[in-house]
């Protein structure tokens, strides 16, 4: 089983000093914090996707690229991708050349994004985010699978001919997860293609959380993938610990209390009772992490949401180290323990997605002729150019 | 034939509450009606002053507590509505409508509907008319004709209004919402995994 964490990017102001960090400082924060993650020994880093401030993840490959040189082992993720506003082409071809230069240690997830005005800003419509998810995902599929594609479709502009590069490594795309926290249309679309799902349940009660999930499971399973407790599934979370839990408590209060998201909503003892939100002792939160699988079944990656609500730098590396050397170790060994046989232990690897695709059949070739059939000497050649390759 | 549920909406703060009152009037009514005409009913109420801090932490975080929830699942359920607020500020009260706000879309969509208020004199009575009324039109509830406003002087005798008394207007108003219910079939409400299109139809839709 994988831990991890994931960020939201968020610009938040301290409230226990007042001290808000500038953009250029919390950007370097998240790469500090991905970092020390790997160096802690956690399996995944996820960072968010947003287009507008308080967030300062705008460019989740340019961040990601820079940490795969950077890292040794961790696993490089998005949590999401936006998969309605951004186009699938530039998905694509953003994400298989950061499949190419972590060599296939990343995967990313799908998500359609909550912040109404960032869909007109790139052109879109919000009441079109399921039918943009759906066709967008599509399309985006067929680009890593396909070498050449044509297409057209509702939301974007037709394709004749075209080539997404770099072609995925070894020829197999990333894994690719899907996050919702209450459609169950796309529980339905990472069923249908045998991805993962990742249930967000953050501000969530868990009796949700298990629904959403049991369904995904179910139609994983009727679309032919394996049996229901074989789907990979994911969840979040949200932790602060202490050695002692009254620190815990009394040292994160502040910051759920004024936190963007709840804060000056329900009291932290309500919000820890009805989410997964835990505050306390290393052994709290193994305690009640280790139970999520009794509610959803043996799931793959558990990702705990850390950075936020204007928590110091210093405070997230603290927080990161007591999750990898107290609770990760723990829970790791529990889930191994009482794992089936034949239920995956960990979201597949680029490696093992390779060996499946052998396995079925599929050889890697690279298809694509070695010569340019487009591309003009002037901008002004690019018709011509274009004329000529397809007649 | 199986029961009918009748779920009454009290958005009355004070303890005890005129508002409360007339929601039992009105529901004593209804089942009064109802069951002259042979059907069974359950009715269940539910009190906002009770949920008020519910309300308004799912209006900041965008998730039901518990006892929130059930009163939500109860409403999509319910065969029928009645509904009561005090006028406050010539309008529903800020909690009832708060706790319209949160309610999931479609939540009333096609549900007989009775609408109630209380205030201090009959002069605010069109508050039922020119707020609640298009309110709930925009909920798509099947509000029935007749809504009922109590002041104070209608809990004397027989009220300032000799002609149509609170009483008669009460029989009145939860007669056309028993007719109601009485002649649709019993609600059952889809889940939220009910209606999930096949994956095929979503791509060809696309």
């Amino acid at each position: 089983m994988q831990f991890g964490i994931f960020s939201v990017g968020d610009v938040t102001t301290d409230p226990t000093t007042g001290r808000t960090p500038d953009d250029t400082e919390r950007v370097r924060a998240m790469l500090t914090i991905a970092q020390h993650a790997d160096d802690a020994g956690l399996d995944v880093f996820a960072t968010g996707e947003h287009h507008n401030p308080p967030f300062v993840p705008s460019s989740p490959t340019t961040m990601l690229g820079y940490l795969a040189g950077r890292t040794k082992n961790i696993v490089l993720s998005t949590a999401t991708t936006l998969i309605t506003t951004n186009d699938p082409v530039r998905l694509a071809e953003e994400y298989a050349m950061l499949q190419v230069i972590a060599d296939g240690r990343m995967d990313l997830m799908m998500g359609r994004g909550n912040t109404g005005p960032v869909y007109p800003w790139f052109g879109k419509d919000i009441r079109q985010g399921i039918p943009l998810a759906i066709e967008n995902y599509a399309l985006l599929r067929r680009l890593w699978e396909e070498d050449v594609v044509d297409w057209s479709g509702k939301f974007r502009t037709p394709l004749q001919g075209f080539t997404s590069t770099p072609r995925p490594l070894d020829g197999v795309a990333p894994f690719v997860w899907h996050g919702s926290i209450r459609s169950p249309e796309i529980a339905e679309q990472a069923a249908y293609y045998g991805d993962g799902f990742l249930h967000n349940a953050i501000f969530w009660p868990m009796e949700h959380t298990a629904q959403m999930v049991n369904f995904y499971r179910q139609r994983y399973e009727h679309h032919g993938h394996g049996r229901a407790d074989q789907a990979i599934v994911g969840l979040g979370g949200q932790v602060f610990m202490r050695k002692n839990s009254q620190d815990a408590w009394n040292e994160f209060r502040p910051y759920f209390d004024n936190a963007p998201v709840y804060g000056h909503g329900p009291s932290m003892e309500e919000f820890t009772r009805e989410t997964p939100l835990t505050v306390g002792s290393p052994q709290q939160v193994i305690d009640r992490y280790g139970a999520f699988w009794e509610q959803v079944g043996h799931y793959q990656r558990q990702m705990f949401l850390m950075d936020h609500a204007g928590l110091p730098l210093k405070t997230v590396l603290e927080q990161i180290d007591l999750l990898a050397e107290e609770v990760v170790p723990v829970l790791r060994k529990e889930a191994e323990a009482r794992r089936p046989a034949d239920v995956p232990a960990n979201p597949p690897t680029h490696a093992e997605r390779v060996a499946a695709a052998r396995a079925a059949g599929q050889v890697h070739t690279q298809q694509v002729a070695p010569a340019d059939h487009w591309t003009g000497k002037a901008a002004e050649d690019d018709l011509d150019a274009a004329d000529a390759a397809l007649a | 034939m199986p029961s009918r549920s009748i779920v009454v909406v009290s958005g009355g703060l004070s303890q005890p509450s005129s508002t409360r009152m007339l929601a039992d009037r009105l529901a004593e009514a209804a089942v009064a009606d109802l069951t002259a005409r042979g059907v069974d009913t359950v009715v269940e109420v539910v009190e906002l002053r009770a949920l008020a801090h519910d309300v308004v932490d799912m209006t900041l975080t965008g998730y039901a507590r518990p006892e929130l929830a059930a009163a939500q699942s109860a409403l999509a359920g319910a065969d029928g509505v009645i509904a009561v607020t005090p006028v406050y500020a010539a309008s529903y009260a800020g909690l009832f409508k708060s706790f319209v706000d949160v309610l999931e879309p479609g939540t009333l969509a096609g549900t007989p509907v009775l609408l109630g208020a209380t205030g201090g004199t009959a002069r605010h009575s069109l508050a039922l008319e020119h707020a609640l009324r298009p309110l709930f039109a925009y909920l798509r509830a099947d509000t029935v004709p007749t809504s009922v406003f109590a002041a104070t002087d209608d809990w004397a005798d027989a009220g300032t209004d000799q002609a149509q008394p609170l009483p008669a207007r009460v029989r009145r108003a939860a007669a056309e919402l028993a007719q109601r219910v009485a002649a649709r079939e019993p609600e059952v409400k889809g889940g939220l995994y009910d209606a999930v299109p096949s994956f095929e139809d979503m791509l060809g839709g696309a």
